[in-house]
């Protein structure tokens, strides 16, 4: 589709804002709808606009599949990883509580904000890697 | 019974639904398919955001309608848009749909009504989540402490099974490194 200078403008315009919204979606989720599942999709659907007009190879130069591989799993470890610190830190697993001792609202706040950014890298990489992989299957067909 | 306005959007959605369903059940184009699942998650997230599931409603029209819809379009690349004609008898398929139906309508006899303030999803630990998720968690939507907070496990299981489908379809159609090395060697 790269030879429509009309897709190419509008995509080009339209994708820096759909990663802002991504973004937005992903921090404001503790005050209105939206979190890290939300948040993940529109990243990566941003991602996959870019590989739909541009082809698919010029989007791997963007992002790496081996990047997105090693980020899916990163995205766990971030998130269990959060869990595992609430039982470093004296309270029990995925206890935020006990991330912040003067405060637990605040370690409430770290813990959620962590978790969170943890499903949003998860969800962005396994649906772009996704992807990625079925567009590369059309060619070796 | 009052009728209300929100009823007729109510109904009026449900019987899109249906005929969303219909039309997909009896179109042979896979790609018209594809484009009108879309359109029916579209739907469903409207009838979320009239029962106040913001939260559901966002997920599916970005799951459902967005992301989902591009990778079956993907599939569709690879298999073809024209569905087979099947010369077989589909008198078996219908019955077994009418009685899951059936079983399915009759076990929603017994739930409460919607919105009814006793029913028991409304009893258990609901009130205790409204009245002092505020003073515990510190954020405002409620969704989102019950989410990642209160059922942590249940966001960490799921965020996990994302990540086993992403693996899954990694091993089944993708090409992992070490075969690649090992067809150059070859």
């Amino acid at each position: 589709m790269s030879d429509q200078p009309i897709l190419r403008v509008i995509a080009k315009m339209f994708i820096p804002f759909l990663m802002l919204f991504a973004l937005y979606v992903q921090f404001h989720g503790d005050f209105g709808p939206g979190g890290g599942f939300q948040a993940g999709v529109i990243f990566a659907a941003a991602l996959v606009l870019y590989a739909l007009i541009f082809g698919t190879e010029q989007a791997k130069h963007v992002v790496h599949p081996q990047a997105l591989q090693l980020l899916a799993a990163g995205g766990i470890l971030l998130y269990a990883g959060t869990g595992v610190a609430g039982i470093l830190l004296g309270g029990n697993f995925l206890d935020y509580g006990a991330l912040d001792h003067h405060n637990p609202v605040h370690g409430q706040h770290l813990g959620i904000l962590l978790v969170e950014l943890g499903v949003g890298i998860t969800v962005t990489t396994v649906m772009t890697s996704t992807f990625f992989i079925f567009s590369a299957r059309k060619k070796s067909t | 019974m009052i009728f209300e306005m929100t009823d007729l959007i109510d109904l009026s959605l449900l019987l899109f639904l249906a005929v969303l369903a219909i039309t997909i059940a009896r179109l042979r184009n896979l790609f018209a398919v594809v484009i009108v699942t879309g359109f029916y998650s579209l739907v469903s997230a409207a009838l979320f955001t009239v029962l106040d599931a913001v939260d559901v409603a966002f997920t599916e029209a970005a799951v459902g309608a967005g992301i989902s819809t591009v990778i079956m379009l993907a599939t569709l690349l690879i298999v073809g848009s024209e569905e087979k004609k099947s010369s077989q008898p589909r008198i078996l398929p219908l019955l077994a749909v009418i009685v899951t139906g059936a079983c399915l309508v009759f076990g929603t006899l017994d739930m409460p009504h919607y919105g009814d303030p006793d029913a028991p999803i409304h009893q258990h630990v609901a009130p205790r989540y409204i009245e002092d998720s505020f003073a515990e968690i510190g954020v405002p939507n409620i969704v989102t402490s019950v989410l990642a907070s209160y059922r942590g496990y249940d966001t960490l299981g799921e965020t996990c099974v994302i990540f086993t489908a992403g693996v899954a379809v990694l091993m089944l159609i993708g090409q992992s490194l070490r075969f690649r090395r090992k067809d150059e060697a070859a």
